[in-house]
């Protein structure tokens, strides 16, 4: 049985006099024990609304969320909210995009770890601090005795993320969702903390859903990948089916528009023509229609469904790439 | 630390000499003054000419301001024209009795505006916080005077729940030790009359903390709103911390440095509604103290005492509300 099974997720933004929006619409999929899967699409196209809708953290006025996140045997959504408290960071941990916002200013980064030992695992201040220290040790902060003294604005960006990616595996969780981990860090220390982050999914066996836009972190890190375009999934495959074979004209535009180093000088860099703003409506059509190469007339008629591809994953494409078109 | 209490001490003391050169030279300019308060309209000018040279308004502006900064140093006010009591020992009796009634005010403000603030805002959008919003611009809009009045009016005139004015019962047997009758009440184990003494002190507290109360609620409202929104938050509420955890460590710590300063600015203003709420409920604080000297005659040395104490508790108050900063937030501590 998986560990996470999502069915037919959606969530729907409705403010007093606006017209709904839906930024999640209806997607499905599921998460293995100890297995790594992505979402992957670009800013917009739902995959932090999906995160913090399975965590039951969207506000709670203004947006509808409808679909099962069954995850051991329980609806997350149907849980009342004070069972879905015990089990928010203690069976789901999450790690957030901005390691500087997400830590509280003026709490000591010891606290903020322990709080959450206190929280799940009974301990006491003193034991709750002592346990933090061997996590920040484990996260690879050099110095954890001085540094949980220390508050966010004291420690660097790497270490801030260190420090959150220590709280969201605290309870030694059977799920982490990290939510852009790597993006408001610079190069050298996104690929630390992917090592480490990869180290400690391998070593604990926690199942990772890893939300990014990245798909170098993709092709690092992920057994699965989802893409998502307009709030639903548009192709799932393996990751070394994906970077092969890209089916979809979406997932073949991001791949291309990565620049190489072995292209040669002077060459354009490819991009998606267009942007989000084009797209249409899943229920006229294919939302990315407008900004496809290989439109055909079906795409405008109707939402193309998800279908099982032959190799295993599955795709929504009236007109998909050619398998024999591989990335250069 | 220290260095910074130091240099805002000494600060304080530039601030007091020029406010205190401000004041003087103003109050002297104002139309009327104690000589016409003290001798009347119809006063022979050879009358009125004796009276300013023994005063000792006769002489340059600058001349009587040296000698006040002369005797001020050595902690002479000088005396009270109206009663010809040294000014210290007018303020001093009349000092606490203020105390006592803007602390009862800022006690009442802070310990209703903060947990109103903080539910108005988990509330946004729904009653309770339009009743807040609503309440809070009546609490502000309405004058104190009017206020007082109503209050005394429905509560002592027609429901006799509470004592008109005053401070203590009369022929209430209180030991004065220190001015302040609750605190003398508890001091002296004289129960009653600290309850007495609280008893009068309701009403005129509730008409002066309406405005601190009104500003400390809308504050404290959308000093939350803003942290609510806040990614610390949402990580707490991922941690699957309990709400009163999340509330208190994460969210009021937070929310209310700007509540602080905002009590800070608040308590400092005080006086001026303690003018008129003194005035309605015939307290006999500085505000009674202010009101008299000015109408009484233009009572120079009291007024110029007064406006200064009134400039050093603000400035103390303030400088309080900083130190506190530093406390709650580990980012503006000073190395």
């Amino acid at each position: 049985m998986s560990l996470l099974d999502v069915r037919d997720l959606s969530v729907v933004f409705q403010r007093r006099g606006e017209r709904p929006f839906t930024a999640v619409d209806e997607v499905s999929f599921s998460v293995e024990p100890g297995q790594t899967v992505g979402l992957v699409g670009e800013s917009g196209c739902g995959k932090s609304v999906t995160s913090l809708a399975i965590m039951g953290l969207l506000p709670q006025r203004g947006n509808k969320v409808t679909g099962e996140v069954n995850f051991d045997g329980a609806d997350l959504l149907k849980l009342r909210p004070d069972d879905l408290r015990d089990r928010r960071g203690r069976d789901i941990g999450m790690i957030f995009q901005d390691p500087l916002s997400s830590l509280n200013p003026v709490i000591p980064i010891g606290t903020q770890v322990a709080e959450v030992l206190e929280r799940h695992r009974g301990m006491d201040h003193k034991a709750a601090l002592k346990e933090a220290r061997e996590l920040l040790d484990a996260v690879g902060i050099p110095d954890p005795t001085r540094r949980l003294k220390e508050y966010p604005h004291q420690i660097s960006g790497g270490m801030r993320q260190r420090a959150l990616i220590a709280i969201a595996l605290a309870c030694k969780p059977r799920l982490l969702i990290a939510d852009e981990p790597t993006t408001a860090l610079d190069v050298t220390i996104q690929a630390q903390i992917l090592t480490l982050l990869k180290e400690l999914v391998d070593e604990t066996g926690t199942a990772l859903i890893m939300i990014t836009h990245d798909l170098g972190v993709v092709a690092g890190l992920c057994d699965t990948v989802n893409v998502l375009y307009g709030g639903k999934i548009v192709e799932r495959a393996e990751r070394h089916e994906l970077f092969a074979r890209p089916r979809h004209p979406y997932t073949h535009g991001l791949l291309n528009s990565v620049p190489r180093l072995d292209s040669p000088r002077g060459e354009r860099l490819h991009a998606i023509r267009g942007s989000v703003a084009d797209n249409i409506p899943w229920a006229e059509g294919c939302a990315f229609a407008p900004r496809c190469d290989n439109v055909v007339d079906a795409c405008l008629d109707g939402t193309p469904p998800l279908e099982p591809t032959a190799n295993g994953g599955d795709l929504r494409c009236n007109n998909p790439v050619s398998e024999e078109v591989a990335v250069p | 630390m220290l260095r910074v209490i130091v240099r805002r001490l000494l600060q304080l003391v530039v601030t007091l000499i020029g406010l205190s050169a401000l004041v003087f030279i103003w109050l002297r300019n104002l139309p009327g003054g104690p000589i016409e308060a003290l001798l009347g309209e119809r006063a022979t000018p050879e009358r009125r000419a004796l009276l300013t040279k023994a005063l000792g308004y006769d002489q340059p502006i600058l001349v009587q301001y040296a000698k006040f900064m002369q005797r001020l140093v050595t902690g002479d006010f000088g005396n009270s024209i109206r009663s010809g009591d040294p000014v210290t020992e007018v303020i001093g009796r009349a000092f606490p009795a203020t105390v006592e009634l803007a602390a009862a005010a800022m006690i009442i403000a802070i310990g209703l505006g903060v947990p109103l603030g903080y539910l108005a805002a988990r509330h946004r959008g729904r009653l309770l916080d339009n009743l807040s919003i609503g309440g809070t611009l009546l609490g502000i809009s309405i004058p104190i005077f009017f206020l007082g009045y109503l209050l005394k009016d429905v509560f002592t005139q027609n429901m006799h729940l509470f004592p008109p004015s005053g401070r203590i019962s009369t022929g209430l047997d209180n030991t004065d030790i220190t001015g302040f009758f609750v605190l003398d009440g508890l001091l002296t184990r004289e129960f009653d009359a600290t309850g007495d003494a609280l008893w009068h002190l309701i009403l005129p507290a509730i008409t002066l903390a309406t405005i601190p109360l009104a500003v400390i609620v809308r504050i404290t409202r959308a000093s939350v709103l803003d942290v609510l929104n806040e990614d610390y938050v949402r990580t707490a509420e991922a941690k699957g911390l309990r709400h009163k955890t999340i509330r208190g460590r994460h969210i009021l710590r937070n929310g209310l440095l700007p509540v602080v300063t905002t009590i800070g600015l608040q308590t400092g203003a005080l006086l001026s509604g303690a003018v008129l709420t003194e005035r309605v409920y015939n307290w006999g604080g500085l505000g009674t103290l202010i009101y008299d000297s000015i109408s009484g005659g233009r009572d120079y040395p009291v007024l110029q005492a007064l406006i200064l104490l009134a400039a050093l508790v603000f400035v103390l108050v303030n400088l309080l509300v900083d130190l506190s900063y530093a406390f709650i937030d580990p980012r503006v501590r000073v190395r």
